[in-house]
């Protein structure tokens, strides 16, 4: 069992999110004493009851004030089993950027529902971007049990509906009261017809279903290190699979293959590096490799075109006469996309890069299937993207020039956002032709 | 192809993933900037930082120096630590000090904690980085230490004037952190977020990294008030009438300046009895801070202003 799980949750404004988070916190004992004090006197001065448990998460200052949370806020607790990271992302009107930020890197994500007021449109949009972001395990949270006497009929009304919405991902789901504490820590003898397990138990205990160790091998370089003369090692971390001393390994987009010759690190040499370690790997042959390569074992796809889903959460509109800095791995290219975007909408784009990234699916990678759109005129990261597919998917060497040296050259200056991106684009075109 | 080995890789623990993401983090720093800079606060988070960082550029040296904003209240035993510490690892140190503020008599009890912070930690910082012409300030928060830093970004953004705006905090998704800037803004880059005390702790224990002494319980003389325990180190802290130092067997739980850092009463001499005592005892760590209890939302004032 991983020794980290990474949570997530999503629900409407009011349907109990804060209120479970503090209380899982709480009754995990993972809320300090001091915080249950200055707690205890906000909520009074605010003029609620006993413990107000969603002011352990909400965190700004303004949002207090507006009784809201607006921004990713992230949570630690653990228990003997397990060691958790979640994502408290908040369901007002910034809640598709919010909750994409906090999916994309959850391995489960709790959606919760209020039990009086069942299925709404938003709980489908979440279970929605949830999903797009490679989500495979949920749990559904059906909150507010307490307003409709535990009702089972409600409860599995509800649950009915969302085996259409989910279909194809593992979900449990459980009746709760985030406020009387049922079925979160321990299960409530206030639903006796529920066998599951309670909300805690079922996350110290699931198995996730993503295991980035089985994936294909993938090495994003991060820095060429060359303390000495004597030593050139490749650092970076693992995005998945695993590697060993000796094995053949092809760098991308060149192509060019050498093999393992020492997996470097501060502890001592290894025989042996797999996902997400992060490694510096020496390699027995003088391949010309910098920063933004990738180091496969199996050949990853290359090119300079794929549709993706993309989530735009700028107010600036995606504008697709302009052109955009892409993060992917760890190589930043310039890029145009295919289609206009207003904030918080997600749909399937083409994306057209200066030059070639080495890319999975989303669905089979997280990692490399991946990127962030910044707009170079606020540097703000403006679009987050899942790679469905390449357009072209060409022999990886083919896709590297497929077309003249001079086209390519006048293509980039073209596409380039000013003078010094057009001069910085040729400049690294003609590096890329020349070696 | 599925290697029958492979399927069976064992899974990284809590720790070494969290370690391996740091580094990670450490890497796209320097690979991204071009002269960023560690922010060395001595104490706990700092030395798990330090040795993530030499891990994460080994074999090679630490490729940026270290920056101690030093209020010239810190404990005798952390200055001594501080300068160990960089000659065993190789960095190069700098020490910056509001000294202007300092010949003005600036002391907590004269100025008031919020002044005196303002003046000697705030000030003292910003004006460090602008010396150094700096566009990274690597810096050891972690994201459960306080609430308004459990939505703090991994690269978090700073405008010209060295301030946070929670409101234009952009969205971070995956591993895929954002090095743009515009003219005059900077970055502070945290790459422990994601731990909480308890991982700081067990790391120390597994990696045996070395601590400043004053986190060890042992016979210290101090001045009990309410539920702190004042270390006297400092001429101008000033005794209540009745107040008597005593021998008390103490600890630090996280280390600032002498004049307005607490001990707790401990037995927790060795870093396994720490954390036993983390767990058992349970109040946060900068309770016994009297700064950020001056007022509500205190941490989150100074985080706007350009405190780390
Ligand atoms: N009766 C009842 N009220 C609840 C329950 N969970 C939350 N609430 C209340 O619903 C309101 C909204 O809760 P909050 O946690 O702030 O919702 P959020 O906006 O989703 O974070 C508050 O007044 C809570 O006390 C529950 O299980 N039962």
């Amino acid at each position: 069992m991983s020794g980290l799980l990474r949570i997530c949750t999503a629900g409407s404004v009011d349907d109990g999110k804060s209120t479970l988070i503090g209380r899982l916190l709480h009754d995990s004992q993972s809320v300090y004493e001091d915080q249950v004090h200055s707690v205890k006197a906000a909520s009074k001065n605010r003029g609620v009851g006993v413990i107000d448990f969603s002011l352990f998460t909400d965190g700004l200052k303004a949002e207090r004030e507006q009784g809201i949370t607006i921004d990713v806020a992230y949570r630690y607790f653990a228990t003997a089993r397990r060691k958790f990271i979640l994502a408290d992302t908040p369901g007002h009107e910034q809640y598709t950027r919010n909750m994409a930020t906090g999916a994309s890197t959850a391995d489960v994500a709790i959606l919760l529902v209020d039990a009086q007021q069942g299925v709404k449109v938003q709980s489908r949009r979440h279970a929605r971007i949830a999903s797009l972001l490679g989500i495979k395990d949920f749990v559904l949270a059906v909150n507010k049990m307490d307003l409709v006497d535990f009702d089972r009929e409600i409860f599995e009304g509800i649950t009915d509906e969302f085996e259409e919405i989910l279909a194809g991902a593992n979900f449990h789901a459980i009746p709760m009261s985030a406020l009387g504490g049922d079925n979160v820590i321990t299960k409530s003898d206030r639903t006796p017809w529920f066998n599951g397990s309670s909300l805690l138990d079922f996350l110290e205990t699931v198995q996730v279903t993503r295991d980035l160790t089985a994936l294909p091998f993938r090495f994003p370089v991060q820095l060429v290190m060359r303390p000495d003369r004597e030593f050139r090692g490749y650092a970076g971390q693992i995005a998945s699979g695993s590697v060993r001393i000796g094995d053949r390994l092809t760098t991308w987009p060149s192509g060019r293959s050498a093999h393992v010759k020492r997996i470097v690190t501060y502890d001592g040499e290894l025989d042996l590096a797999y996902a997400p370690m992060s490694v510096t790997l020496v390699l027995d042959d003088e391949i010309d490799i910098s920063r933004g390569d990738t180091l496969t074992a199996e050949p990853p796809h290359v090119g300079t075109q794929f549709e993706a889903e993309v989530v735009w959460m700028d107010e600036r509109p995606l504008d697709p006469a302009r052109v955009y800095l892409l993060k992917h791995t760890t190589r930043t290219v310039t890029a145009e996309v295919s289609h206009a975007l207003l904030m918080n909408q997600i749909a399937t784009v083409t994306v057209s890069t200066a030059r070639p990234l080495v890319f999975d699916k989303y669905e089979t990678n997280r990692i490399t299937g991946s990127f962030i759109l910044v707009d170079p005129a606020t540097q703000f990261t403006a679009g987050a993207g899942m790679i469905t597919n390449p357009v072209r998917d060409d022999a990886p060497v083919a896709a590297v020039a497929p077309v003249s040296a001079a086209e390519r050259l006048a293509l980039m200056a073209r596409r380039a956002g000013s003078d010094a991106e057009a001069v910085e684009a040729v400049r690294k075109a003609l590096e890329e032709l020349l070696t | 192809m599925l290697d029958p080995a492979v399927a069976v890789m064992p899974r990284l623990d809590h720790l070494r993933a969290l370690e391996a993401e740091s580094i990670h983090i450490l890497r796209e720093l320097v690979a991204e900037f071009e002269r960023p800079v560690m922010l060395y606060s001595i104490g706990k988070d700092s030395s798990v930082m330090l040795r993530l960082a030499q891990k994460a550029f080994f074999p090679g040296p630490i490729p940026f120096p270290l920056l101690h904003v030093d209020t010239t209240y810190k404990f005798r035993e952390m200055i001594e630590f501080r300068d160990e510490m960089a000659t065993a690892v190789g960095a190069r140190l700098i020490v910056h000090t509001n000294e202007e503020a300092i010949s003005d008599g600036t002391q907590p009890f004269a100025v008031g904690t919020q002044r005196c912070c303002g003046l000697l930690k705030t000030k003292a910082l910003l004006d460090a980085l602008q010396a150094g012409n700096f566009d990274a300030a690597i810096g050891g928060a972690r994201r459960d230490e306080e609430r308004s830093r459990a939505k703090e970004r991994v690269f978090s953004v700073r405008d010209a004037n060295g301030q946070w705006d929670p409101k234009r905090q952009r969205p971070e998704l995956w591993n895929l952190l954002n090095a743009k800037l515009q003219p005059g803004e900077s970055i502070r880059v945290f790459p422990l977020s994601n731990w909480t005390e308890i991982d700081v702790w067990q790391y120390i224990h597994v990696e045996k990294i070395p601590i400043v002494p004053l986190y060890y319980a042992k016979d210290r003389e101090v001045i009990v008030r309410g539920n702190s325990l004042i270390v006297q180190e400092q001429p101008f802290v000033v005794t209540m009438p009745g107040e008597q130092p005593q021998v008390l067997k103490c600890r630090m739980r996280s280390l600032g300046c002498s004049p307005c850092t607490g001990a707790i009463r401990s037995e927790a001499d060795t870093v396994p009895k720490i954390i036993e005592e983390l767990i058992s005892t349970r109040q946060s760590e900068r309770q016994l801070r009297i700064i950020d209890h001056d007022q509500d939302a205190s941490m989150e004032m100074k985080k706007r202003e350009g405190y780390f």
